[in-house]
């Protein structure tokens, strides 16, 4: 059916993709229920929508990872069941995914043309495998990754842009795209975009989903809104469609970011809860100076790359830092040590909530209380009902959902998860906490209600420090923001006093080129 | 980080709320949150009970099944309370060491090594030097230093692959090479039997008519499945081996739970060893050949995830018992060990072949 391209008149002469009545079934869940989708060649379409809607499984389905149970997808008009990965492959449909399906010890080129190597008598061609590599990293604005580089050694955003190169390496005509803004920073996304764009002129249609509506209306054409397994808006125009109006659609609500109201009350009193002198990680960053009070949201704005993460790490002890002291209620940390870190009373909520925060295979309540087991054991011996108990106080309270403490947690949804990350550090009444971007993956929905969440812990008394790539995010949550740019911070004032453009031009200054 | 999903038995989710097990899909729209919360139910019931329950049955019907080959080939020397001790007695040198193997291979590592502990102790608790010396004191001397010896070389092992950062298969089979190797230097490759009375009369005892060895076992089974299931040391060591550097940012002391998951596997090498001095009335460097692997079989095909994050003490019990009842029943036939270790890589694959099978449907379905 793939191979003899000629026979049929295409029905519709500008859909190169066309889903319709897609159903798919898991036991126990209806994950698509009737889903229609039409793509067209050299246009971006967006697909929006929850956690939970249905956007992975449709992708899942377009690059035949999953069959679907009924419906029927027209390529170029014509029938096709994408019955393999390679079927599709060979249809040109690509697909980068949000968790990056990478060789981490194979270079850079060499995962470029993985499973489609160039190679002679079998023997592969090095030179000229390096070569065209290059030559994609050149096109995608990135000559700078070295090609004969393992691509575990590169930063999340590098290798997003290898994936790019090796959707490009084979004839690509629908290029699927799942989340790729979220490990990028500003310059990067960008970048993205330039790069988008070109493709689209050349005829490639792009399918690109994400969670932030503001890129959505930089970059795409149409919309197709999913919500819990139906689409209920396609095709819409970007230009015609007012924000306000998709965020309804995604969640049958209509909400904006809102961010929860500061403190009055004056939080530039009593001593710090957290003060950092001097902390040093030799070669990413150094004499950093922080100090949050109790009750007080301490905003770090920068690049990735800038040493943002690195520098709540290494407080945390998770690195060990070069030089530089942190205290916690006066007493010094050990330097490299989370258990010290943890026994002081500090908590961090990581950037890669599955990796390093979540014990994903396990019980909800196991993952709350897993810093907090000497609470609930005497002698070594664990009370799991007293432990069931208190981790269902924290998660009722925090409200996560579907609620039940037995779940495992990798059946939730990423706010949810976020939840249960900060329902630990709640249980173990926690002073500092840390949060690396608490969004993440976190549907628009639930998102406003983990911001009163960080807020009211910080009401509580909590001394909080976050991290985010979102410029909006730190200057609505904080109450003081320091911008960090190459490993320095270089400025530091009250959130309410500086704008996102200043923030920006302060990230970027000297980045400019 | 390894992806989980990768693992043989976790199976892939799917981005959908939930995917646990079935629910009749009711009406033509599931909104997802709540099938979500409506699997719950069985999720918490039916996880926990029909998961492990599901597949320690499949375990009871495969030794069930060993058991009546028994039966049918041998007849009467099969089914006779002595040789039930006897496959008990055999099983539990074995069970000991496979039950330190379960807390290792849960908490992310491996030890090749316990069959080589193993021999160590057990020559280092036989040599003239410290049987005069029990004879002189107590026979718990004896006791104590191949305690000492397995705890010892645990600690060796831990503390280079926990802080040394050296892969627990490498640092496991250099301790295997060494360890093999110091026990021959010690007893000159002779066999060392055992002439403290003390000793053997405890060991061979049978309170109640079961033998002591037995007994041993079975208490180590038992604490091993209270510390692994209701202790915050079992705990942790399914988060260290289900996510180390998500167990380290919560933290827990990862590097050091890791010493004591080896040491503690050491110990019980060490126990064994006396059991198998006890049964052979001798100690020797050959003792212990290729119980790594017949651990490692057992701890798998009980259902421990040998990539670590999940295990059951209850499965590597019956896993052993099915090593053991085999390795009877070939013998009673008068099958050689050539035999034997054939039929028993064949039983390996099908039985994880089977478990994951099941595994796949308990969580996926």
């Amino acid at each position: 059916m793939i191979e003899d391209v000629t026979v049929t008149v295409p029905r519709r002469t500008d859909a190169l993709l066309e889903m319709s009545g897609i159903v798919k079934r898991f036991p126990g869940v209806l994950a698509l229920d009737g889903v229609e989708l039409d793509v067209r060649a050299g246009e971006v379409h967006c697909l929006l929508g929850q956690n939970g809607a249905g956007k992975s499984t449709l992708i899942k389905i377009l690059s035949a990872s999953y069959q679907p149970d009924e419906g029927e997808i027209l390529w170029e008009g014509r029938q096709v069941a994408l019955t393999s990965p390679q079927a599709a492959m060979a249809l040109g449909i690509s697909t980068i995914y949000q968790e990056l399906d990478l060789v981490p010890d194979l270079s850079v080129a060499e995962n470029i043309f993985l499973g489609h190597e160039m190679s002679s008598a079998g023997f592969s061609q090095r030179g000229a495998t390096n070569r065209r590599a290059r030559e994609l990293l050149e096109r995608l604005g990135h000559p700078e990754i070295s090609a004969t580089r393992s691509v575990g050694r590169l930063s999340p955003a590098a290798q997003q842009i290898v994936s790019m190169a090796r959707a490009l390496s084979q004839d690509t005509r629908l290029l699927i795209l799942d989340e790729p803004s979220a490990v990028l920073d500003h310059g990067e996304v960008d970048n993205l975009f330039r790069v988008i764009r070109d493709l689209t002129v050349e005829g490639v249609a792009v399918v690109y989903i994400s969670h932030r509506l503001e890129e959505i209306r930089q970059i795409g054409d149409r919309i197709t809104v999913l919500k819990d397994g139906r689409t209920v808006a396609t095709g819409l125009a970007v230009e015609d469609t007012p924000t306000s109006e998709l965020i309804k659609l995604m969640t049958g609500r209509s909400i904006e970011y809102v961010f929860p109201q500061r403190g009055d009350r004056p939080s530039a009193t009593g001593d710090p809860v957290l003060d950092v002198r001097g902390l040093e990680l030799s070669g990413v960053f150094s004499g950093v100076d922080l100090s949050v009070r109790a009750g007080e949201i301490v905003g770090l704005a920068g690049l990735v790359g800038a040493g943002r993460s690195e520098i709540i790490e290494t407080l945390y002890g998770a690195r060990r830092a070069s030089a530089g002291t942190v205290r916690v209620l006066g007493k010094e940390l050990r330097r490299g040590s989370v258990v010290a870190a943890v026994k002081a009373g500090v908590g961090l909520a990581p950037e890669e909530r599955k990796s390093q925060g979540l014990l994903l295979d396990q019980a909800i309540y196991r993952n709350i209380t897993v810093s907090t087991l000497g609470r609930f054991s005497r002698l070594g011996m664990l009370d799991s009902r007293a432990e069931r108990r208190g981790a269902r106080e924290v998660a009722e309270s925090l409200d996560v959902r579907p609620a039940g403490v037995d779940r495992l947690v990798r059946l939730l949804s990423g706010g949810n998860q976020q939840k249960v990350v900060l329902a630990r550090w709640l249980l173990r009444e926690c002073r500092v906490l840390l949060l690396d971007e608490p969004t993440r993956g976190v549907d628009v929905g639930a998102r406003t209600e983990i911001y009163a969440l960080i807020r009211s812990l910080a009401d509580s008394g909590v001394a909080v420090v976050v991290v985010s790539s979102e410029v909006e995010e730190v200057l609505g949550l904080a109450d003081r923001v320091l911008v960090v740019r190459e490993g320095r911070v270089v400025h530091e004032g009250p959130a309410n006093e500086i704008d996102e453009s200043r923030v920006l031009d302060l990230v970027m200054e000297g980045n400019a080129a | 980080m390894s992806d989980q999903s990768t693992n043989p038995g976790t199976s892939r989710a799917p981005d959908v709320g939930a995917v646990e097990n079935p629910v009749a899909p009711t009406g033509d729209t599931v909104e997802v949150e709540q099938a979500a919360a409506r699997t719950e139910a069985s999720t918490s019931s039916g996880g926990l009970m029909s998961g492990p329950f599901g597949r320690n049955l499949g375990l009871v019907v495969a030794l069930l099944l060993i058991c009546i080959a028994g039966v049918i080939t041998a007849g009467d020397r099969f089914a006779s309370v002595d040789n039930v001790m006897t496959i008990l007695r055999y099983g539990s040198t074995i069970g000991v060491v496979s039950i330190g193997m379960t807390f290792v291979i849960t908490g992310g590592g491996i030890d090749l090594s316990v069959g080589a502990i193993l021999a160590l102790s057990s020559v280092w608790a036989t040599t003239f030097a410290t049987q005069n010396m029990a004879e002189d004191t107590h026979w718990v001397i004896m006791v104590i230093a191949a305690l000492a010896v397995g705890a010892g070389c645990g600690l060796i092992n831990g503390v280079v692959i926990a802080y040394g950062k050296v892969v627990p298969f490498i640092t496991t089979l250099a301790m295997l090479a060494a360890a093999r190797g110091l026990a021959e230097i010690i007893s000159e490759r002779k066999t060392q039997i055992v002439r403290v009375d003390g000793f053997k009369d405890f060991f061979s005892s049978e309170p109640g008519g079961i033998p002591l060895i037995v007994i041993l076992f079975a208490l180590v089974s038992l604490l091993g499945w209270v510390v692994f299931n209701r202790t915050t040391f079992g705990r942790r060591t399914l988060a260290v081996g289900g996510s180390p550097e998500a167990a380290r940012l919560a933290g827990i002391n990862v590097n050091r739970h890791t010493v004591m998951l080896y040491v503690l596997v050491g110990v019980c090498c060490g126990l064994a060893a006396l059991m198998l001095v006890s049964r052979t009335s001798t100690g020797s460097s050959t003792h212990g050949g290729l119980y790594e692997l017949e651990a490692i079989a057992a701890v798998v095909i009980g259902g421990t995830l040998l990539s670590g994050g999940r295990g059951t003490i209850v499965g590597t019990v019956i896993g052993v018992l099915i090593f053991a009842t085999l390795t009877n029943v070939f013998t009673l036939n008068n099958q050689d060990t050539s035999t034997q270790a054939v039929a028993k890589g064949l039983i390996i694959v099908v039985a994880v072949l089977l478990q994951q099978r099941l595994a796949r449907r308990s969580t996926s379905t």
